[in-house]
C-alpha cells in the first residue's frame, strides 16, 4: 500500500469516529508522522482530486478519495484476518500496521482467496479497535 | 499505523517470509487442484507447465523455511493452505481458467519479492511510480529509508537473504512468461 492510501485510510477512519472532517494534527497523529508532513501529503491528495483541505475545519475526502480510501481499507482487513485466522498472529493489528506498506493490492487480493470476509467489508471495520468487528478476537492465537 | 516501508525487524521479515511460502503453497496446490481436476483433458503443453508450477514451489518453499527458521519461527504447514485453496475452488468458479489462474499466482508471487526486496533496500528493479513501497515511492520522504533498512541486521546473513529473495524472483518472473508466451501461442 503507497503513502497516499495509507492517508486516505488514515482520513476516512478518522472522519468516520469524528462524523466531520479530519483535523491536521490528528492525521499526523495516527500516521506518526510531523504536522508539516501531514500538510504536505493532504495538499498533494487535494491536487489530486481526493480531497478537500480547509485551514481552520480539516480535511474532507472527496468522492474519488473515499473510493480509494475504502480499497485501502478492505486490503488492510484482509491482512489483518489473514495474519488472525491463516497464520493466528495474536498481535495481528500491531503486525498487520508494520506489513501494510509492503503489501500491495496483487498481493492482497490473493491473500482474501484463503480468508472468509463478509460482504459487507470494509464497513464492518472498527475504527476504534482498529479490527473488523466481525472478527472473533477470542480465537485469534488460541492455538 | 506506520508509515515505514522499511522491513527492519526479524519478527517483520519472518512474517513476510510466511507470507511468501503462503503464496508458493498457493501456486502448488492450484497446479495441483487444476492437474487433477482435468488430467485427460490436459493439452501436453499445459500439462508440463503445471508440473512444472507445482514443483518450482516446493523449492522455493524450502529456501524461505530455512531462512525462517534461521529467524526462530516456523513456516507454514502446506497442508492447511492447499485446504484453504481447494475450498475456494468449491465455492468459487471464478478460477477455473487454469493459464490464467497459473498467470495470477505467479504474477502475485513476482510482484510480492520484488516488493520484499525494495522494502530491505535492494531497489534493483522496481516499478518507479506504481505504488511500489521503498525508495521509489512517489510521495517519498515519509518512510522512504533506504539507509535505513540497508543498514538494518537481522538473524539472518543479509547477502543469503536477498540472493534468495533475487533468485526466487528471478524464477518467478521466468514462470509469467512461459505461462504468457504459451497464452499467446493457444491464442
Amino acid at each position: 500500500m503507497n503513502t497516499a492510501d495509507q492517508y486516505l485510510k488514515a482520513i476516512y477512519l478518522i472522519q468516520q469516529v469524528e462524523d466531520g472532517p479530519a483535523s491536521t494534527g490528528d492525521v499526523a497523529d495516527a500516521l506518526e508522522v510531523s504536522p508539516a508532513s501531514a500538510n504536505e501529503m493532504i495538499g498533494k491528495l487535494e491536487t489530486r482530486g481526493l480531497a478537500d483541505h480547509e485551514k481552520y475545519t480539516g480535511v474532507d475526502l472527496t468522492e474519488d478519495g473515499i473510493v480509494r480510501a475504502r480499497e485501502a481499507l478492505t486490503n488492510y482487513c484482509i491482512i489483518e484476518r489473514f495474519l488472525a485466522n491463516v497464520l493466528d498472529v495474536e498481535e495481528f493489528r500491531v503486525e498487520a500496521r508494520s506489513l501494510e506498506a509492503v503489501i500491495d493490492d496483487t498481493v492482497a487480493e490473493r491473500l482474501d482467496r484463503l480468508i472468509d470476509r463478509a460482504e459487507e467489508c470494509p464497513d464492518c471495520f472498527d475504527a476504534e479497535t482498529d479490527a473488523c468487528a466481525l472478527l472473533d478476537l477470542e480465537e485469534v492465537g488460541a492455538d | 499505523m506506520s508509515l515505514s516501508h522499511a522491513v527492519t525487524s526479524d519478527r517483520q521479515l519472518a512474517r513476510l517470509l510466511q507470507i511468501g511460502v503462503v503464496l508458493e503453497e498457493m501456486v502448488e496446490a492450484s497446479a495441483a487442484h487444476h492437474t487433477a481436476e482435468r488430467e485427460q483433458d490436459l493439452d501436453p503443453e499445459v500439462a508440463a507447465l503445471l508440473q512444472e508450477a507445482a514443483a518450482e514451489p516446493e523449492r522455493h518453499r524450502e529456501r524461505l523455511a530455512a531462512l525462517i527458521d534461521e529467524l526462530d519461527a516456523d513456516s507454514v504447514a502446506y497442508e492447511e493452505v492447499e485446504a484453504l485453496v481447494e475450498a475456494q475452488y468449491a465455492a468459487d468458479d471464478a478460477f477455473d481458467d487454469v493459464l490464467y489462474d497459473q498467470l495470477c499466482n505467479e504474477e502475485t508471487a513476482y510482484k510480492f519479492y520484488d516488493d520484499l526486496l525494495t522494502a530491505l533496500g535492494v531497489d534493483d528493479q522496481t516499478d518507479g511510480d506504481s505504488g511500489v513501497p521503498g525508495a521509489t515511492d512517489s510521495d517519498g520522504g515519509v518512510g522512504a529509508a533506504t539507509d535505513d533498512v540497508a543498514d538494518a541486521a537481522f538473524s539472518v546473513d543479509r547477502d543469503r537473504l536477498v540472493e534468495t529473495l533475487r533468485e526466487i524472483r528471478d524464477e518467478e518472473a521466468a514462470g509469467v512468461e512461459d505461462v504468457t508466451d504459451l497464452m499467446e501461442r493457444r491464442a
